[in-house]
């Protein structure tokens, strides 16, 4: 179904936006306190598309705002990795480039998508995505090859993270509108394998990937989110600035 | 962030129009420099190109001598080309 697939997407975006967002007036430089909020408002822009189609979509009356703040966690859809708690910065860029590197090639894959909501998207987001991949990607080489400290810290990253990654390539509700996520998976392994060689970290082999959340099952942290993000609709529904 | 060098941010908002100097920003190395101009000072669509320039590589003309260095031209007003007729056809110049 189109409808659960785009959900899905538009769950991934807000999600991680959202997360993104929690770094404003935190970030360890006046310069990543601008370049933080501004991937997640990229990220929170094609959220609020995506859950206005999937609105109509459905067709059941539900706008962007019903389907962002009056679902519960179970009713989530995200990738487990982009609620994933913001961590420290190594943590925090390794999760962006971990999702950049396969949300670029995905929107390059939909720009020809028969869906015409989709194929706007992925023309303004294959860009974005680019840029995502380079701001993270450089930050993750220069902490990798940078300092004991900082090399530790991006280790222990990846230590962390690695895991849920496998979680991207499953098809979930998928449709014919929206590319594969499993054909994605070479560019993705492609653009991590040239930025750890660089960065000189080791791609981990990861046994037993962890998953769930294209089913609801989410970690304890997607809830205390959820219910900060939640919390100004449910106490004044249709409030608007 | 003492460590962290300084540079000077010039953007040309179109073509055809010369970079001009919006600030400055923080950042280790070059290419971190022009991600942080980017984030910093295009995110109004001011720009299609950007330069950044490691602030100490810049020299500057000493306030202390801005007396000498400007001042002498104040009453040298047949410098300005406002002593030609210009003919309608030229246009703005």
């Amino acid at each position: 179904m189109l409808y659960d697939a785009v959900l899905e997407l538009a769950d991934d975006h807000l999600v991680l936006g959202h997360r993104l967002s929690e770094w404003c007036g935190h970030a360890p430089m006046l310069e990543e306190d601008l370049a933080l909020p501004n991937m997640a408002l990229d990220l929170i822009g094609t959220a609020r598309t995506l859950y206005d189609h999937a609105a109509r979509l459905e067709g059941q009356g539900r706008d962007e705002d019903a389907l962002a703040y009056l679902r519960g966690e179970r009713e989530y859809r995200n990738l487990l990795l982009c609620e994933r708690p913001n961590g420290d910065f190594a943590h925090t860029m390794l999760r962006q480039l971990y999702f950049a590197a396969f949300m670029a090639p995905y929107w390059q894959a939909a720009l020809g998508s028969e869906d015409e909501v989709i194929a706007g998207v992925a023309g303004k987001a294959v860009k974005e995505m680019a840029y995502h991949i380079r701001h993270a990607g450089e930050w993750v080489i220069r902490m990798g090859d940078g300092t004991d400290e900082s090399a530790a810290r991006m280790r222990a990253a990846v230590a962390d993270l690695h895991i849920y990654t496998g979680e991207l390539f499953e098809d979930g509700a998928g449709d014919a509108a929206l590319p594969s996520r499993a054909e994605i998976r070479p560019a993705w392994d492609a653009t991590i394998a040239g930025i750890f060689a660089e960065a000189l970290l080791d791609v981990p082999e990861v046994p037993f990937p962890q998953t769930g959340g294209r089913e609801g099952r989410h970690g304890e942290a997607l809830g205390h989110m959820l219910a900060e993000m939640q919390a100004l609709h449910r106490a004044h529904p249709g409030a608007v600035w | 962030m003492s460590s962290t060098p300084l540079w000077e941010v010039f953007i040309r908002p179109r073509n055809g129009l010369s970079h001009k100097h919006v600030g400055s920003v923080h950042a280790a190395d070059e290419v971190l420099a022009l991600q942080a101009a980017r984030d910093v000072y295009t995110r109004r669509g001011e720009g299609t190109s950007i330069w950044v320039v490691l602030s100490a590589q810049i020299v500057a003309s000493d306030p202390d001598q801005a007396a000498e260095n400007f001042e002498p031209t104040a009453d040298k007003v047949y410098r300005h080309p406002t002593f030609y007729e210009i003919p309608d056809d030229v246009g703005h110049m």
